[in-house]
């Protein structure tokens, strides 16, 4: 799948020690193996199950993820700038799929 | 809340999942073992967090939320873990969130699925190893699992 079916929005430039806002949305099923087709027959679950922030190299925000988070997962958080670097995030889902969107983000002096 | 009508919200909910009865809806207890084994059994005070939620979703395969949780964000007081949990849900737990200082301020938002009228507990880790919980009542028109996931 393509970087498109993720997006995240933070600003791109911060203040020493400020603290920004942080919202990522990935497109997905979320499906939770729960329910079952027309014919029937039981959906297998896909889920994403991780999400990872990683900032300048340093893992700085995770997320595990069940069933109960709904399609399309959404999240919004802080981080504090704290140094100019690269943001990753990373989604893995459970068949081995993983999508990373870098964002950079300067700390003004 | 009469026994039969949690029972029978949970024969409708098991219902639509459209299942055999291999799936079982968590239980209160089932959360309660779930916190067990997050705190270790340790005490889970009540305070510091805030959980925010509709009192009434309309829609239970997307329920925004957020949490909340008083702390300083320093790199010696901070918040280690928020675990989102259900008493309703198949699964009791719905996600946990790892953070520290790095995150400056210690809130968290989401969309849950809610697959049937419950409480919704928020339990926050701190860095000095004390557990805090909150927790909301959510009235759910639509039911997480009905139809489209």
């Amino acid at each position: 799948m393509a970087l498109a079916n993720a997006r995240v929005s933070m600003p791109d430039r911060a203040a020493p020690g400020e603290v920004v806002e942080v919202k990522a949305l990935m497109r997905h099923p979320m499906e939770t193996g729960y329910r079952l087709d027309a014919m029937g027959r039981p959906i297998e679950r896909h889920i994403v199950e991780r999400f990872r922030v990683r900032y300048d190299g340093r893992e700085v925000f995770s997320i595990d993820l069940t069933q109960g988070v709904a399609a399309n997962p959404f999240f919004a958080f802080f981080l504090k700038a704290t140094r100019t670097g690269k943001v990753t995030f990373i989604w893995e889902d459970d068949r081995g799929e993983v999508t990373t969107v870098t964002k950079s983000l300067t700390v003004t002096e | 809340m009469s026994t039969r009508r949690q029972a029978m919200t949970r024969l409708l909910a098991g219902a639509c999942l459209g299942f055999a009865p291999a799936i079982v809806l968590a239980t209160p207890a089932m959360r309660d073992q779930a916190i067990a084994e997050l705190t270790g059994g340790r005490p889970v005070g009540n305070g510091k967090v805030t959980l925010t939620i509709p009192a009434i979703a309309e829609n239970g395969l997307s329920v925004y939320t957020t949490v909340a949780v008083d702390s300083p964000m320093t790199e010696t007081n901070y918040v280690r873990a928020i675990h989102l949990l259900s008493e309703e849900n198949p699964i009791a737990r719905l996600a946990s969130f790892r953070l520290g200082p790095d995150a400056g301020i210690a809130q968290v938002s989401t969309n849950i699925r809610l697959a049937a009228s419950q409480q919704v507990t928020a339990l926050a880790e701190l860095s000095d190893g004390s557990f805090w919980q909150d927790s909301k009542p959510v009235v759910v028109t639509l039911a997480a699992c009905i139809d489209g996931g």
